[in-house]
């Protein structure tokens, strides 16, 4: 079985967001990029289900900017065996990132195709769903736990309050969430490998997808900043203070 | 695994060693494998410079730097120098009095590449890095080297840490073994005070004969600035407030590109008065007029900080021994009397490269299926030959000159002494940083004002915007040699001196449940300045590297 993974680049976790002057955007300028997490997580599980012997290959798919390479070659080092880059300089919606996925898993014909549930970049949480009602496939998103047996998929998914599992029919899209599984840390012998594997690359519009753009980004603002505290010197000048001044009592 | 170099540190001196080498490669046709292991989550992570950089070293390397787009977009358009004399006043020094190293531009300063640069040193290395992805090296960021590989007195490689290790020392889920990384030749370009660089002056001592090696405290914060009061390529350099005048050290504040100011405080950590925090000094310092007009109604976006090899000649170790050399600021090759250290630590790349290479590549090491591990004394004698060695031998010379020049040089010398601290480069510092420490007794607390949020900040806020991370279950990396020191001997002694030297808020002294004072150490926020491994008054703190991939994410900085 052939699995595809999608995976993105964003802002790296440890950078901590600012925003641009105007508030047009956030300021990428100068920043660290990284793999979105949750699609390190849908490298791993595909990986792992690679190593148990279930899958046969592991192809790693992205749509972005020439550098978004940098997280191919890292799926790569982490077990992919080939890569797909989808070159656009445009801003990639959710719906537009989801025509061309299904484009590629049409071209591909995966058995199973795991997705992060969403980027932390910009919190959709809506790819793998676009994906699966566009490719016709059934879907389990937030998955903590992936079993393929007898051709069928049950998966365990994180809702509210609980857990649920559900069991589909191959082909299928899974989403990750964070308890699925702990990604490994690329070896470095696997890091020169992965310079080798191929890497193809395509563009929207030879899939056949226009780019196109639903959402004008209006504004962006930073959080509040919080207020420097004071010190009170008594429990009667904190009442007094929460009575006046903050009117909670 | 085996490659013919390994270098250890993806910053300017190794790159551009590994750049180097594979041109000559490539130049005479031969297969050359070079390996470049860098602890940061990527190149540039870990660099912190000012910086004024002039682009000699670099146009050797590529003449055609411009064509290539390197980072330098922000030429110096004018020098101001101030001496301030307290919280309010300022003297502003005329250019005359301004010794000629330190100027930046003017004079035969303004074409070609004599030009100096306001730039990020991150960024030169990010592009680097790509030069020499480009010509075949291999760099692997996220890999932390721990310790050489010392074979009967022969360096023969590096170990590489393991990852996924627990604080008890277990491996965790994940966990991935150390490597071997084996070459023929190792460089070593840690920067300033690196940790395996430190056990190797030690080990084959390289030292001997020098004076103790001689340390400052760079710490640098990097400001969006309205427009308006933006000037690309204005160099602001200046000493005398805060610091005491028994304390040593310098200001600058630069107009970078894209309406960025960079300001950083350079304090020596020759410093006597253990109440001193560096941090707080540099706090306060912006609040002066000089300082502040070009910062106020900006928005700090970026801080950290960084220790700097400063002792020049007198201190440079013997940078060869078998199987490997020490580069850059490994070494200390930087040049005090221009406050700059990215070109030196470049040429010592340069030429680091030319001796690994013939030593390599001549017939006889090809014929012999050669395995390395010589000591490249030709090395040596090519690096006393360059203009990197010519520059740190005339700069330890400085003042003597300057007073056989007669009264008006002698004018300019003396403020030049306060300007660079009082230290003339040709005087001998005997006396180790860390020796340097008085008793907490001798002196009064010292009382910092409280920051405003506005031009001043508390440490926290500060390590935030470092983007600083460690993966928290994992050993400590720095470690104590005798754990009871702190409190027994520092706290009473030095009123525990790491609290404050600490630029990240690594070491606190906490009280326990039963009220007793507890050594604390938040290793989670080391931004790997190196610090702590030279100013414990013990020397009690080694710093040893941790997991791949932790400690600082810097911006350009």
């Amino acid at each position: 079985m052939k699995i595809l993974v999608a995976v993105k680049r964003v802002i790296d976790y440890n950078v901590k967001i600012r925003v641009k002057a105007d508030h047009s955007d956030v300021d990428l300028t100068n920043v660290k990029m990284a793999m979105n997490p949750f699609c390190e997580i849908a490298v791993e599980e595909a990986v792992r289900l690679k190593e148990r012997g279930i899958a046969t290959e592991v192809v790693a798919v992205t749509i972005g900017p020439k550098a978004a390479q940098e997280q191919l070659r890292t799926a790569l080092a982490l077990g992919a065996d080939r890569a797909i880059h989808v070159e656009t300089e445009a801003p990639v919606e959710s719906l537009a990132a989801a025509k061309v996925l299904a484009k590629v898993v049409e071209a591909e014909q995966p058995g199973l195709m795991i997705l992060g549930k969403q980027a932390i970049d910009s919190d959709n949480n809506q790819v793998g769903q676009m994906l699966a009602a566009l490719a016709g496939l059934p879907q389990a998103t937030f998955a903590s736990e992936v079993i393929i047996e007898n051709g069928k998929a049950q998966v365990t998914r994180e809702v509210d309050g609980g857990l649920q599992t559900v069991e589909l029919s191959l082909p299928a899209i899974v989403t990750t969430d964070l308890r699925l599984n702990e990604p490994r840390y690329a070896k470095l012998p696997d890091i020169m490998k992965a310079k080798k594997k191929p890497l193809i690359v395509t563009t929207p519009a030879e899939l056949g997808v226009e780019i196109t753009s639903g959402v004008t980004l209006l504004k962006v603002e930073p959080p509040a900043e919080r207020q420097a505290g004071i010190k009170v010197s008594s429990v009667d000048e904190l009442v007094d203070k929460l009575k006046n001044e903050a009117k909670v009592l | 695994m085996a490659f013919d170099v390994v270098i250890v540190g993806a910053g300017p001196s190794g790159l551009s060693a590994a750049c180097r080498l594979m041109q000559q490669a490539n130049d005479a046709g031969q297969e050359l494998t070079v390996c470049v292991v860098e602890k940061g989550s990527e190149v540039g992570a870990h660099i912190l410079s000012g910086a004024v950089f002039e682009p000699r070293a670099l146009a050797e390397l590529f003449p055609d730097w411009e064509e290539r787009g390197a980072p330098l977009t922000t030429p110096a358009t004018r020098d101001e120098v101030y001496l301030l004399k307290d919280a309010e006043k300022a003297l502003r020094l005329p250019n005359a009095l301004v010794p000629k190293s330190m100027h930046n531009t003017g004079g035969d300063l303004t074409s070609g590449d004599s030009r100096r640069y306001v730039i990020s040193a991150g960024n030169l290395c990010r592009w680097l890095a790509e030069q020499a992805e480009g010509l075949g090296v291999e760099i692997f960021p996220g890999f932390a080297a721990q310790e050489a590989i010392v074979e009967d007195g022969v360096v023969k490689g590096i170990l590489i840490g393991d990852m996924g290790v627990g604080a008890d020392g277990q491996p965790k889920d994940g966990h991935m073994p150390g490597m071997e990384l084996r070459a023929k030749y190792t460089l070593f370009a840690e920067g300033a005070r690196g940790h395996i660089g430190k056990r190797l002056i030690q080990e084959y001592d390289l030292a001997a004969g020098r004076d103790p090696q001689h340390y400052g405290i760079g710490l640098k914060e990097l400001w969006d600035v309205p427009a308006e009061q933006h000037e690309p390529g204005l160099v602001l350099h200046g000493s005398g407030w805060p610091l005491d005048k028994s304390t040593h050290g310098g200001w600058f504040l630069y107009h970078a590109e894209n309406h960025q100011v960079v300001v950083g405080l350079i304090m020596d950590l020759s410093y006597q008065n253990p109440w001193l925090s560096p941090f707080d000094e540099f706090q306060r310092m912006k609040h002066h007029p000089v300082l502040a007009k070009h910062l106020s109604g900006g928005k700090r976006v970026a801080y950290g900080a960084r220790a700097i090899t400063k002792g020049g000649l007198n201190c440079l170790p013997k940078m060869t021994f078998p199987g490997g050399l020490l580069i850059g600021c490994d070494a200390g090759t930087l040049n005090f009397a221009k406050i700059k250290g990215l070109h030196t630590a470049m040429k010592s790349g340069l030429v680091a490269a030319e001796a690994v290479f013939e030593a390599i590549n001549n017939r006889d090491a090809r014929a012999k299926g050669d395995e390395g591990g010589q000591e490249l004394t030709a090395f040596t004698e090519k690096w006393e030959a360059s203009w990197a060695y010519a520059e740190l031998k005339e700069s330890a010379s400085f003042g003597p000159a300057i007073h056989k020049y007669g009264t008006v040089g002698g004018g300019a010398y003396n403020v030049v002494n306060q300007l660079l601290g009082g230290k003339l480069p040709n005087v001998h510092d005997t006396s180790a940083d860390h020796a340097q420490l008085k008793p907490a007794g001798e002196f009064e607390k010292i009382d910092y004002p409280k920051p405003d949020g506005k031009l001043s900040f508390d440490k926290l806020s500060s390590v935030f915007l470092s983007n600083t991370n460690h993966e928290e279950d994992q050993p400590c990396h720095l470690r104590l040699t005798d754990a009871e020191l702190p409190i027994r001997d520092n706290l009473p002694e030095y009123a525990e001196p790491a609290q404050r030297y600490c630029p990240a808020g690594v070491y606190e002294v906490v009280e326990d449940d039963a009220g007793q004072p507890q050594f604390q150490i938040n290793f989670q926020n080391c931004v790997h300045c190196k610090t702590c491994d030279i100013k414990e008054p013990a020397q009690n703190i080694t710093w040893v590297a941790p997991e791949g991939g932790g400690g600082p994410n810097y911006p350009n900085m």
